[in-house]
């Protein structure tokens, strides 16, 4: 028991160590500076304040769709429908602030904010309920509702919004916008917006939801096992559709933040938003810590941001820095390997006889 | 348990930052006395067998010229994977101190804009599109609607069952310049043939624009235009299965002499090439800017008459050849006008 609690920031950090490690082998292979390489990465992400306001920002959606992601699975459901639900969310915002622009600038975010995160919500909820009461894997309907949201958006943007011949939607206005001329100032010009500070609270309400509320103690209880909560009297039904309701919120959420904030429109997509699958790393590099989420969100930022540097400063194709944040998941997804070489080395001097016979028995 | 992973992290990130120091020695430490240029893809990579590549190709081209390296002291580009990596690939490349940078493609274009007004010392470019207003930033433009027409006669003259094709990436102005001009080719040199006009929806679904491209050829549609980007290999390989099974099919490539797309065992599926010069257009540009002569403000168009757009002929019969040609000089000499819409 002792050594799972330990576990549980060991193995972000070995896997976090060994991406970079495989990482910086794969450079040397192919004959490319690694040192070099990483010193441009971390300048790229955090040297100066443009850097860093670039950081954040990209930060802000790869929270919340990994706050989303921890919440569904919590309860026991893989919800890989991230994508779709932050598109979603991103479409609800984009067209509620060019829609109701008659309203006072203050009332209008919120208004565009609360309709994507809805949008958001409830089209993760369809595939609660198909869940609740006809058993439906979530699987499957959140990764076909993914495609579904990429085509109904590109084609609400398209006859709904883009202008003839275009292939996006005109700007909000400047005051639906969660920029500010306040952090473009301090950032140097960064895409930095107020929607980083919202995910941030995000992540402290949820881990209060987690921790404090009963609510949050129901949908845990759900997913460590659902016949016991149905025999401990929770209603599994409700827990599971409000689960993948609060996960689609939070994705939708995000997506709303990145629309207002980031794009300040909406555009014909090629493929579904990349964010919502880095959501899951996020979440799953830390085991679905809310708070743990906010480091770790810092870190695949850093990874995406500064790894754009890379090549600029160097000849070293980007795609090495995939490789490094592919080998960090890769490591974090056989954390089994790695509880079980550190549960061998730990026992190795009490229980030499042990391991001894099962070596033995093979 | 929390506390301790958020101390470890920390950790980890602050000794990252400690090592920023040497970054910047690292670029900042050797001035360039030449001119530097860099490029931003609109997604995907330079690799993309179309429009991207055809810039990075004209700026390698470029370095070659002038005995330049890729690096801060040379040429670059910079690969965006999603559009909200466009603005901070822009500002990584300002911050590196390249001194012209070009937006390939229209979706830079408001990227161009925004940091063109915040560093007004260094020269930007924005291709198939314009930017208003703006003294370092200069636009560049093709007639695609010429090349387009003369991918409409080759088609014409080639059908032998009177009906032709055409697949778009994304419906934008940009792409429907090539189907418009395309169209009016088509009807030139014969108002009976009828053209079929589909969308992928996308410039990187290469399964999509083999499954519209077979479904067309199964139709009896026997030559097809695309302006797909990458989704444009998928019409490839749906022409190199049928030729295959026998079925006389044809592909016109777009951007770049697709000629190579087009092999398979036993012959080649691609009719011609409506080339767009954007290598061109970047290496004239960044020689333009290295002689202090860069054109800001300014709206360059290319279009036939300067070899800016063109049909390049990759197994076209010598009739549609002399056919093609009729039509160049005419839309050259201004007899015929291609409209783009």
């Amino acid at each position: 028991m002792k050594l799972k609690v330990k576990s549980s920031w060991v193995i972000p950090l070995v896997a976090i160590i060994s991406g970079f490690i495989v990482g910086a082998i794969i450079m040397l292979i192919f004959g490319y500076d690694p040192i070099q390489n990483y010193a441009s990465l971390f300048d790229g992400a955090f040297g100066g304040v443009y850097s860093v306001g670039e950081t954040l920002r990209n930060m802000t959606p790869l929270i919340l769709t990994a706050l989303g992601f921890s919440v569904a699975s919590k309860a026991g459901f893989f919800n890989i429908g991230g994508s779709g639900q932050y598109l979603m969310g991103w479409f609800g915002a984009i067209i509620v602030a060019l829609k109701f622009s008659f309203l006072p600038g203050w009332l209008l975010i919120i208004v565009s904010i609360l309709a994507g995160a809805l949008l958001g919500g409830l089209w993760s909820a369809i595939a609660g309920v198909l869940r609740a009461y006809f058993g439906t894997s979530e699987v499957i309907t959140t990764i076909m509702l993914n495609y579904v949201s990429l085509y109904f958006v590109n084609f609400a943007v398209k006859d709904w919004l883009a202008g003839k011949g275009e292939d996006s939607s005109p700007n909000i206005a400047a005051k639906a916008s969660l920029r500010g001329n306040f952090l473009e100032n301090l950032t140097a010009n960064s895409t930095l917006h107020w929607g980083f500070l919202i995910a941030i609270i995000i992540c402290f309400v949820i881990w209060f939801y987690f921790n404090r509320m009963k609510s949050g103690f129901e949908l845990r209880s759900v997913g460590i096992n659902e016949e016991a909560s149905k025999y401990a009297g929770m209603n599994v039904k409700k827990t599971i559709i409000m689960s993948m309701l609060i996960s689609g919120l939070l994705a939708g959420l995000g997506g709303a933040l990145d629309g207002l904030g980031n794009f300040q429109n909406i555009s014909v997509s090629n493929a579904l938003p990349q964010v919502g699958y880095d959501g899951m790393a996020v979440a799953l590099l830390v085991n679905y810590s809310p708070i743990g989420i906010i480091l770790s969100a810092l870190l695949f930022s850093a990874l995406q941001i500064g790894g754009m540097s890379i090549s600029v400063y160097s000849n070293t194709p980007t795609e090495i820095v995939s490789i490094v944040t592919a080998a960090i998941i890769f490591f974090v997804a056989i954390k089994y390997v790695i509880e079980l070489l550190l549960n061998k080395r730990k026992n190795k001097p009490q229980k030499k006889e042990a391991v001894k016979e099962e070596g033995a028995g093979k | 348990m929390n506390k301790k992973a958020t101390a470890l992290l920390a950790a980890t990130l602050m000794l990252g930052t400690i090592l920023v120091g040497c970054g910047n020695k690292n670029s900042d430490s050797s001035k360039g006395t030449k001119h530097t240029v860099a490029l931003v893809t609109d997604g995907g990579g330079i690799d993309d067998k179309s429009f991207n590549q055809s810039a990075w190709e004209g700026m390698k081209a470029w370095g070659d010229q002038h005995d330049l390296k890729k690096g801060v002291n040379g040429y670059n580009y910079a690969q965006s994977n999603s559009d909200s990596d466009f603005t901070p690939n822009v500002n990584k490349l300002v911050k590196a101190k390249y001194q012209t940078i070009f937006g390939i493609g229209y979706k830079l274009a408001p990227v161009i804009e925004k940091t063109s007004k915040q560093n007004p010392d260094t020269n930007f470019a924005i291709i198939d599109d314009v930017v208003k207003g703006r003294k370092n930033v200069a636009s560049v433009t093709f007639k695609t609607e010429q090349s387009s027409f003369l991918a409409g006669v080759a088609a014409a003259k080639t059908t032998k069952t009177n009906k032709v094709g055409f697949v778009g990436g994304i419906k934008s102005d940009v792409i429907t310049t090539f189907e418009k001009g395309y169209i009016q080719g088509v009807h030139a040199v014969d108002p009976k043939i009828k053209v079929d006009v589909k969308y992928v929806g996308s410039f990187t679904k290469a399964d999509v624009g083999n499954s519209l491209a077979s479904a067309m050829y199964n139709n009896g549609e026997d030559v097809i235009f695309h302006a797909a980007g990458g989704s444009g290999s998928g019409v490839f390989t749906a022409a190199k299965d049928k030729s295959k099974n026998g079925q006389k099919v044809w592909v016109i490539g777009v951007d770049q002499d697709q000629k190579a797309d087009g092999k398979y065992k036993g012959g080649n599926v691609t009719l011609a090439s409506a080339v767009k010069e954007v290598g061109n257009s970047v290496k004239n540009l960044s020689n333009k800017a290295m002689k202090g002569k860069f054109p800001g403000g300014k709206v360059v168009t290319y279009q036939l008459k300067d070899k800016g757009v063109d049909l390049i002929d990759d197994n076209m019969s010598s009739a549609t050849k002399d056919a093609v040609q009729q039509y160049k000089d005419k839309i050259i000499n201004g007899d015929i006008k291609v409209k783009a819409e």
